[in-house]
């Protein structure tokens, strides 16, 4: 007994030093945000902690003198609309592929998977052309018609691996008694389904949240930026950092992911692991 | 024919049109197809034809505002003959390198952790994977400034600690303390996805395995050598095939923190592919980079297929 005891306690001071590795960042961050100019720059004083004073300064200049608000809200609308369209567009793909059978299903499913490991950074290039030639350059609007490319083939493939656990007489037994094969997906599959969803739902919200190439390469005018971009290119001038900004934007940038994440843990977890165990 | 049914049409046509669309609807033929088409139509026009677009652009001179013409495959064979080039691919492959066995060997030892009894189980699964779901582009930010020249909290702490000599390195102005900071960062973000799939991946192990085993006399770590590593094994070589790729086509962290420097000692593609293709405006050239990416991208995506055919069989 008290040898499994000491063995629990040997394995969180093992685990000790990776949690200071995940969370040192963090906590750094958002000391930094919220200290003085005046501390932060002051080579004798200790970075580990804040002693002059806790300041808003920085979120001030943030909110008020750059147009974080207009960023924030340009990545809700866009994070919002790829995340929908995706998820309808992802859902009938990923039930078509997992319970249909006609012409060509296997070689679009191969299709989705490989489109699925198309790095955006192999893309960005063309597609800033493409986005031209559409007429959406230096817009947001961009951002909603390219998100989905990742967004669609990655809700797809994570789908695809729910449907397959519904059991397909249950299915069946619906359509006996008289239902539809769209009665039946809306009354019986989705409704079963319901996590895979709320997982496909919460990714693809993280993922064009988080999403940066595509955004710095297709906008350019401050109207336009998404929040990643907007604090990295209004607050980095050439060589000067304007750091406690900076942390300031990275803090409150990350918030709208932060709340998910607290309230969705578990599918978090599940979601990621779903795509290598399955 | 036509004349025959004038009478009846109407009424019937209604219903048959209703009844027809029920029927179609529930023909696997025909709503299959018209299921993936929207994924389909997606693909082909901003997945499939800007990567044709790539490849051509990739064989031409193309300069931003400025007519191109086919010149082949000069594009890739003249990167041989640049530095940047030469070094940008040397690069990929120690970034990668050194980045995915970090993970591997750090991600099978934080879920072994994992897999103890903890008191506070989920909230350091959740503190574990924290920093793969924050925005890699802001978390970034944060780890420039914990590498700054001069206000540095990591030297800071190790100069107080007595293991650096003041000043301490300058991570990111000094050739290959500026590779070691964007290894640093990427495992940083990439050690959650490992951890947590080969966390659950020992779940599935069976308990009486172990048990069999312990009765067999094996130790902790023969039980490790001999069950718990090749029953890993499939849910290993996922997630190092997954993490391949996206480490290989890495952008933000090397972005943010070098932006390839110093003298493109940490450039990976993807950001040599920017600088090129969008900085510089040499979009032929820049093509050519980003498709040195496609070769690694196809192995392992025929790998990965491979494989999970094998796991289907």
């Amino acid at each position: 007994m008290s040898r499994k005891l000491s063995w629990k306690i040997a394995a969180h001071l093992l685990l000790l030093p990776f949690l200071l590795f995940a969370l040192f960042p963090f906590y750094h961050m958002t000391l930094t945000s919220l200290k003085t100019d005046a501390e932060l720059y002051d080579r004798n004083s200790v970075p580990l902690l804040i002693r002059q004073g806790i300041t808003l300064e920085h979120y001030k200049k943030l909110l008020w003198e750059t147009a974080f608000l207009t960023w924030t809200k340009n990545s809700l609308m866009v994070t919002a609309i790829a995340t929908s369209v995706s998820v309808v567009i992802g859902t009938i793909a990923a039930y078509a592929l997992a319970r249909l059978r006609f012409f060509g299903v296997s070689s679009f499913g191969t299709g989705i998977f490989v489109t699925y490991l198309v790095p955006t950074s192999l893309l960005f290039l063309p597609l800033a052309q493409v986005v031209n030639w559409l007429g959406l350059g230096d817009s947001k609007w961009s951002l909603v018609v390219t998100y989905p490319t990742f967004l669609v083939p990655f809700c797809t493939w994570l789908l695809m691996g729910y449907f397959r656990t519904v059991p397909k007489e249950v299915e069946e037994c619906a359509m006996v008694d008289g239902a539809t094969r769209i009665q039946a997906l809306f009354r019986i599959v989705l409704p079963i389904a319901i996590p895979g969803l709320v997982c496909a739902i919460l990714f693809a919200f993280t993922l064009s949240w988080n999403e940066f190439i595509y955004a710095l390469t297709f906008t350019s005018s401050s109207d336009e930026f998404t929040a990643a971009v907007g604090v990295t290119s209004e607050l980095i001038r050439g060589d000067i950092y304007f750091w406690g900004s900076l942390m300031a934007g990275a803090v409150l940038g990350s918030v709208p992911i932060v709340i998910l994440y607290v309230f969705f843990l578990d599918y978090y977890v599940s979601g990621l692991t779903a795509g290598a165990v399955k | 024919m036509a004349i025959g049914n004038v009478g009846i049409a109407p009424a019937a046509r209604r219903l048959s049109f209703r009844t027809r669309v029920r029927e179609l609807l529930d023909r696997e033929s025909f709503l299959g197809p018209a299921f993936v088409s929207p994924a389909m139509l997606l693909i082909v026009l901003l997945v499939a034809y800007p990567f044709a677009m790539a490849l051509y652009f990739s064989l031409s001179n193309s300069f931003i505002g400025r007519p191109s013409h086919f010149i082949g495959i000069r594009n890739f064979i003249n990167l041989w003959d640049s530095d940047a080039f030469r070094q940008t691919f040397q690069n990929a492959f120690v970034f990668t390198g050194t980045s995915v066995a970090f993970k591997v060997v750090l991600g099978i030892t934080l879920a072994l952790l994992l897999n103890q009894q903890l008191w506070f189980k989920r909230m350091i699964r959740g503190a574990v994977l924290l920093p793969w779901v924050i925005p890699t582009a802001l978390s970034v930010l944060g780890w420039s400034w914990m590498f700054n020249s001069l206000y540095s909290v990591i030297n800071w702490t190790g100069i107080a600690m007595g293991i650096m000599d003041p000043p301490g390195p300058n991570w990111l102005g000094q050739k290959y303390y500026a590779m070691t900071a964007v290894v640093a960062v990427n495992v940083w973000r990439g050690l959650p996805f490992f951890a947590i799939t080969i966390l659950a991946g020992l779940v599935s192990i069976p308990k009486e395995l172990y048990e069999a085993a312990e009765t067999d006399g094996a130790g902790p770590v023969a039980r490790f050598w001999h069950v718990t590593l090749p029953l890993l094994r499939p849910v290993l070589a996922i997630v190092v095939l997954f993490s391949t790729i996206f480490t290989f086509s890495d952008f933000n962290i090397v972005f943010q923190l070098t932006h390839g420097g110093p003298i493109n000692s940490t450039h990976l593609f993807a950001t040599l592919t920017r600088q090129v293709g969008l900085e510089s405006g040499r979009i032929g050239e820049g093509a050519a980079i980003s498709l040195y990416l496609f070769p690694v991208l196809m192995l392992v995506v025929w790998a990965q297929l491979n494989f999970v055919r094998k796991q289907a069989n």
